[in-house]
């Protein structure tokens, strides 16, 4: 992994109007993304994790400017591509590429296994002639584990994991540098699941692919990601390289989170810590620390303030007060993610 | 035979025995449930694991003939339940049964609430036809039932319509349903499969709870093994149709004796427990079961894990295997079965 980064998101938020109410008014505004910084390296997986409705799947979306941020800024490749036209963004689409959790619904029933796959050439002028094209798209087939039959079938006829190995053959045809995987396996059954994520393992390998890898499932993104970046409502609460995120997590929430995971061993004893109620509604975050209303450690100034990331060493940030003692606000080096993280996120008084 | 109990006298609470279930296709009958037994204890739990189309559902769904007929036809078996068979119930029989000594919750709270009646309403209707109690009464019994499952301000919440929770509230809902009228028995279809992981820890934690509380057996359809170490005593392991392990959950954690179960145990990363050796670059690969599910109708000939199984010889393809006592409490249908370890 060179130290360069290939993607740098910074205070990236993404707001949508808020509806509710007769007939729908919009009242506000949803911030389903709330001020992120990260970068992510050549190379490395980022995961994303978090529960339903914290934003990670905007987030994806956003990075690939599929939705347009409402603020921040995000660079691609040294490149600014916040305020990049459709036209501009069209070359470099070809460079970064999302892979969806449906890939039933992400794959046109009336195409071809061929006319599918061959899309992208067509789209980005890449193939000279019907033969080159047959010959990229099998290569592909081949990439993927698919037999060469499968040319001229349609999605129907396929599993779950073939279709989603045809949803990744899509994403990769054309080199990508950068592939945000959103959910890719959470539709799979269990003994297919582990067949794709040697797939994407495999292939990152030998196409030195970049990953976003969006999940809620903790034990699959602690396995695929060199890097975590936990996430809750809008804002990542946690940042850390993969093993020390789920040895000593420093965020109450990523430890709640943690602890929530059934663990697949009967003889291992439950020490689970149940976080009392639900997320609450993003229409209406409460002030100061939006994990407060559920957390244990919570204190008086978590009501008013909002922690930033704090640089606790070693590329790992947290968003706690309770880490703000072993912040490392001056050392931080420009391969852990950046001190931008905690710029970015000032505390804000309620 | 006494009255409450199982013929095999062992004194379970639900005994299933041999149980066959079809479905009409268009290219005919195919068999989605092939001869399923095992029994649950009264307050014990029994956890069924399986793929999507092994037939798990359709099993819990077969018990108390809640599975649309036609299409589906049970076609051989007993369904032993406090004695009585449940399958030669008459559907009046069968309704005295149904939420009142059996009950059931379902993976989509949402689509199981009736969206035309508040929540009070549909617990109410069940403590009214069951026990005939009174309007007042099962509103009571409403509001100490979602007490019960940890709703907060539940007078208030008695007369809330589903769609203004959300859908852990909505899952605690349906658990209130499905216990006010304090069955011995709950069949739950992946209860926790529809929400986040913070709220399924909250859910399966009640669950127990009250399970303990009023001595409630429970039999738990889920695919996800770390749910099943967590909360079943005894766990069937389901494929293709059929029950290929069926085992005591710590014998089956600790070896499991059918191939398709290891392959599942092995094929699974786990949480925060191995050193990485490459932490920087590409991450290893998991050891995942080859192949896919066969289709029902496509089995092939023998065992319908071979083609999938390191494990498998000529003999697979031959002879189907029956479901017998490998070692201690553990019984799989294999004839090469996986080595204690």
């Amino acid at each position: 992994m060179s130290a360069e980064p290939l993607l740098q998101a910074k205070d990236v938020q993404v707001h949508f109007p808020g509806r509710g109410g007769w007939l729908g008014r919009v009242r506000g505004a949803v911030k389903a993304v709330d001020g992120v910084t990260f970068d992510v390296f050549r190379g490395e997986t980022l995961g994303v994790v978090g529960e339903s409705g914290c934003g990670k799947s905007t987030l994806g979306r956003a990075l690939l400017r599929l939705v347009p941020p409402t603020a921040g800024s995000i660079h691609f490749d040294g490149q600014d591509v916040t305020g990049l036209s459709q036209r501009r963004l069209r070359p470099l689409r070809r460079r970064m590429q999302l892979v969806f959790q449906d890939p039933y619904a992400s794959l046109n029933p009336r195409m071809t296994v061929r006319d599918i796959l061959g899309e992208p050439f067509d789209i980005h002028g890449l193939a000279r002639g019907p033969g080159e094209r047959e010959r990229e798209v099998a290569a592909l087939l081949d990439a993927m584990g698919l037999p060469r039959e499968a040319l001229g079938r349609y999605p129907h006829e396929f599993s779950g994991g073939q279709r989603q190995r045809l949803g990744i053959a899509r994403a990769i045809a054309l080199r990508p540098d950068l592939v945000v995987a959103d959910e890719p396996i959470s539709a799979l059954d269990v003994s297919i699941q582990a067949q794709i994520v040697n797939l994407l393992v495999d292939l990152q390998r030998e196409r030195g692919l970049t990953y976003v890898f969006i999940a809620h499932d903790l034990n699959i993104v602690e396995h695929v990601s060199t890097r975590v970046a936990v996430m809750y409502l809008g804002r990542i609460v946690e940042l850390a390289p993969s093993a020390p995120l789920y040895r000593r997590p420093r965020h109450p929430y990523t430890q709640a989170l943690l602890a929530s995971v059934p663990v697949p061993d009967p003889e291992r004893a439950r020490t689970r810590l149940l976080v009392p109620g639900e997320p609450p509604s993003p229409l209406a975050p409460p002030p100061g620390c939006t994990f407060h209303p559920r957390c244990p450690h919570a204190m008086e100034r978590c009501r008013r303030e909002s922690p930033p990331l704090y640089p606790l060493g070693s590329g790992h940030f947290a968003a706690c007060f309770l880490a703000e003692g072993e912040s490392q606000q001056s050392s931080t080096a420009p391969r852990s993610g950046g001190a931008d993280g905690v710029l970015a996120q000032s505390p804000s008084s309620g | 035979m006494t009255p409450g109990a199982s013929p095999s006298g062992d004194g379970s609470l639900l005994e299933v025995r041999g149980l066959a279930v079809e479905l009409a296709r268009d290219e005919g009958r195919v068999r989605a449930v092939d001869g399923v037994s095992f029994a649950v204890p009264p307050g014990g739990t029994l956890g069924v694991v399986g793929e999507s189309g092994c037939g798990k559902s359709l099993t819990a769904l077969s018990l108390l003939k809640l599975a649309p007929q036609p299409p589906v036809r049970v076609a051989a078996g007993e369904v032993f339940f406090q004695g009585r068979d449940l399958l030669k119930l008459s559907d009046e029989e069968l309704r005295r049964v149904r939420g009142r000594h059996a009950a059931m919750v379902f993976q989509e709270p949402m689509t199981s609430l009736n969206p035309v009646f508040t929540v009070g309403e549909q617990i109410s209707e069940g403590v009214r036809l069951h026990l005939g109690a009174s309007r007042s009464q099962a509103r009571e019994r409403s509001v100490e039932m979602l007490r019960q499952v940890g709703i907060p301000a539940p007078g208030e919440r008695v007369d809330a319509w589903p769609h203004q929770l959300s859908g852990g509230m909505r899952q605690r809902v349906m658990l209130a349903m499905a216990l006010a009228c304090d069955p011995s028995l709950l069949i739950a279809d992946e209860p926790t499969t529809a929400l986040d992981v913070t709220i399924q820890a909250q859910i399966l934690d009640l669950l127990k709870r009250l399970q303990a509380e009023r001595g409630m057996a429970v039999m738990l359809i889920t695919h996800d093994l770390g749910v099943v170490a967590e909360s079943c005593d005894t766990v069937v392991v389901m494929y293709a149709g059929k029950v290929v392990e069926h085992a005591p959950v710590r014998e089956l954690f600790a070896s499991p004796a059918h191939p398709y179960t290891a392959g599942l145990l092995r094929s699974l990363p786990s949480l925060g427990g191995e050193v990485s050796e490459a932490p920087q670059g590409p991450r290893r690969r998991l050891r995942a079961i080859p192949g896919m599910v066969p289709a029902l109708g496509k089995l092939p000939s023998g065992c319908a894990f071979r083609e999938r199984c390191e494990r498998a010889r000529e003999e697979c393809s031959r002879v189907t295997p029956v479901l017998e006592r490998k070692r201690g409490g553990q019984l799989a249908a294999c004839h090469h079965p996986v080595p204690a370890s």
